[in-house]
């Protein structure tokens, strides 16, 4: 009789004791959520404000109560850019930190690096790189904030197209950046009527881009010129096309996107269009643009707490990180896979960088309406549009 | 008892040791990851310091062969059908032939005019790769074919934790056996004195020679190897940094040991991950623990160590 009692006792215990220990996880878990950012290295001007922005929102959501009433931690590895450190690091983040979720890398060759690593592990990824290929092909977990190289050309396009512009030159770096640009540009092309009557580029350490752009410049009949390059070339490229006295209309695009850019190419910034996050221009925006209060919000955090004019690259780590906070607590769980399920059911997200759209084509989900024409006027950015 | 320890079998029985035991020990392939990184940039070190420790000439291009090995694996059979196998031997011949023929009129320069130089080579490598978009993908980087034996594929860092293993062991034979060698012999004399080595009738250019041959052939060995650990690889693989990283890691455990080379890349991988936790403060500790190597084990880790331990059990 005793030995029944007891048999009944334990396996009461038995059964009462994974109840009990969800019971405790549930009152003080914590949510895991990794990134994977080059703080330091060649590509530090995105990591940083990156890093800045993640630590800043966390501790905000954390002080009102976390996620489905689970405290975030952040795990920041920084990457330095190195496809191969970053593939070692999204390794610890699975399988040492148990992350349920990944956020970054900043750039894209260290995206493709280690899609396999999280396709395998099933765990969601929201890269901060700008290229298509991360997510052309579709990969299952793989996602991204910023808008894709291409359609910074389109844009141009689209505006070049609006002027009848229809002869354009290109010049890009030979980085990722520039070419998945330049790549983007000769594809987008024909379908706004416009032609490449120009292709020239240049190494990113190079200091002196004047003889492509005066090829470009002595092209029979180039109505415009659009530039595919982002940091310290950006600025020379800026330089060069007035010192060389182009007078069609040139084209920057998204990568300048910083005051940094203004500050170095000086008077030669002056009246350049780009195509830009509404973040940039967040406090010029109509009243009854449904970015601007979530812009404007995220500008004046962001400048108040660190005391540096934003970029739009911290931006993308706002988006990315709202994005995967609004699925989980959709999810109502922070399954990984639940959760990818709820990051592709992304609808009307009003991010900084534009409305984003999820579905199961699309893992990046925004538009051309993402973008604006931004031009620099007296040192400070305004809208073309 | 200094005789046996000091003797080349120590050394493998060492290394052996450092690879079987972890291996068995850790189930992670986090873990598994990090030593396979360590064995494969060991062995590149291990190449370098041939160079360095024994023919006394610097390269500041080294990673520019890392990444001929690595990409030739993945180039050669994605855009021409080669079998991956030829792909890895063509990679590590073809490294040691850009070696032979750049080698001969860049090793008469000397001091920093070598290392400027090889820096040279490195970089237009590097250069190379990334605006060959065509066939290498560019600053993107591509996907490497998966290695497969027997129908076996061979994918995990677990698979090549113990390959890149073995091949470390295999390279630290090979690399003793040419330093007790007549070659090994006329290299150290090179190192010592050049003048005094070419009285003696050494050809100071062919060994040399000889040496950037080999050692270009243990970064190629290490690039493949990388590339097929990494299943992805980037223009990175032979960044002037990663070149740098070499330099360091040969300086750091000890030019001219054997074991130095994977003592330096097993004390240079570590830290990477133990810091990572505090990556602001990151780079000032590397620096400071550099800083401390230089000031007090100027020989590096390795040979300090070994005087040390000798010089006690002496007295």
């Amino acid at each position: 009789m005793t030995g029944v009692r007891c048999f009944v006792k334990s396996s009461l215990a038995v059964l009462a004791l994974p109840v009990l220990m969800a019971g405790t996880a549930l009152a003080q878990g914590t949510v895991k959520i990794g990134a994977l950012l080059a703080v330091t290295g060649p590509a530090a001007f995105l990591g940083e404000p990156e890093e800045k922005t993640l630590k800043m929102y966390v501790e905000e959501l954390n002080a009102k109560g976390g996620v489905n009433g689970q405290k975030i931690e952040l795990v920041i590895y920084d990457d330095g850019g190195d496809a191969s450190k970053t593939r070692t690091f999204a390794q610890r983040l699975v399988e040492e930190d148990k992350v349920v979720a990944i956020l970054g890398p900043s750039t894209s060759g260290p995206t493709m690096a280690i899609s396999q690593v999280v396709e395998d592990a099933g765990i969601p990824l929201i890269s901060f790189g700008g290229a298509a290929v991360i997510v052309q092909p579709m990969k299952k977990f793989v996602f991204k904030t910023p808008h894709s190289d291409r359609m910074a050309c389109e844009k141009v396009f689209e505006d070049m197209k609006k002027k009848k512009l229809t002869k354009a030159g290109l010049i890009t770096g030979t980085d990722a950046f520039g070419k998945s640009i330049r790549e983007g540009c000769i594809a987008a092309a024909p379908t706004y009527g416009v032609e490449i009557v120009g292709d020239e580029t240049y190494n990113p350490t190079d200091k002196d881009m004047t003889p492509q752009l005066t090829n470009l410049k002595n092209k029979a009949g180039i109505q415009a010129i659009m530039s595919g390059s982002f940091g310290a070339p950006a600025a020379i490229v800026t330089k060069n096309v007035k010192q060389v006295g182009v007078t069609v209309p040139f084209y920057q695009n998204h990568g300048v996107a910083s005051k940094s850019w203004i500050d170095l190419s000086g008077d030669a910034a002056e009246g350049v269009l780009l195509p830009a996050a509404a973040v940039l221009v967040a406090d010029k925006l109509a009243d009854s643009d449904p970015q601007k209060k979530v812009a404007l919000a995220y500008k004046t955090t962001y400048e108040k707490a660190t005391g540096k004019p934003i970029s739009t690259f911290g931006g993308h780590a706002y988006d990315g990180l709202m994005i995967l906070v609004e699925a989980m607590q959709r999810a109502k769980t922070s399954d990984p896979k639940k959760v990818r399920d709820e990051i592709e059911k992304t609808k009307g997200f009003i991010g900084t960088a534009g409305i984003f759209n999820m579905t199961d084509k699309d893992h990046m989900g925004l538009d051309l309406a993402a973008f604006k024409m931004v031009t620099v006027k007296g040192g400070n950015w305004q809208l073309a549009e | 008892m200094s005789r046996l320890l000091s003797s080349r079998y120590a050394a493998l029985m060492f290394v052996a040791l450092v690879v079987i035991v972890p291996g068995l020990m850790l189930n992670s392939s986090f873990y598994l990851r990090v030593g396979a990184l360590i064995f494969i940039f060991g062995f590149a070190a291990l190449g370098l310091n041939l160079l360095m420790g024994y023919a006394g000439q610097v390269s500041l291009g080294h990673a520019g062969f890392i990444g001929i090995g690595a990409y030739a694996t993945a180039v050669l059979p994605t855009h021409f059908g080669w079998n991956i196998f030829a792909a890895m031997a063509a990679g590590v011949a073809g490294a040691g032939l850009i070696a032979y023929i750049v080698g001969g009129p860049i090793l008469r320069l000397k001091g920093h005019y070598l290392a400027v130089a090889t820096l040279a080579l490195g970089i237009l490598i590097s250069m190379v790769i990334s605006n060959e978009v065509k066939y290498t993908g560019g600053p993107d980087g591509m996907a490497v074919p998966r290695l497969e034996v027997f129908g076996f594929r061979l994918r995990t860092a677990q698979h090549w934790y113990w390959i890149s293993g073995g091949v470390l062991f295999l390279g630290i034979v090979a690399a003793q056996n040419l330093i007790e060698s007549p070659t090994g012999r006329a290299l150290r004399a090179l190192h010592d004195s050049e003048v005094a080595a070419g009285t003696l009738g050494i050809d100071a250019a062919r060994y040399k020679l000889i040496a950037f041959v080999v050692s270009a052939v243990y970064a190629a060995i290490s690039g493949v190897c990388f590339a097929l650990l990494n299943g992805h690889i980037t223009p990175d693989s032979a960044s002037f940094l990663r070149s740098v990283e070499l330099v360091t890691m040969v300086v750091i455990g000890g030019m001219g040991s054997i074991l130095g080379a994977l003592v330096g890349a097993a004390l240079l991988g570590l830290l990477e991950q133990l810091l990572a936790q505090f990556h602001e403060v990151e780079t000032l500790i590397l620096g400071l623990v550099m800083m401390a190597v230089m000031i007090f084990m100027r020989d590096g880790i390795v040979p300090t160590l070994q005087r040390l331990l000798f010089s006690r059990r002496a007295s």
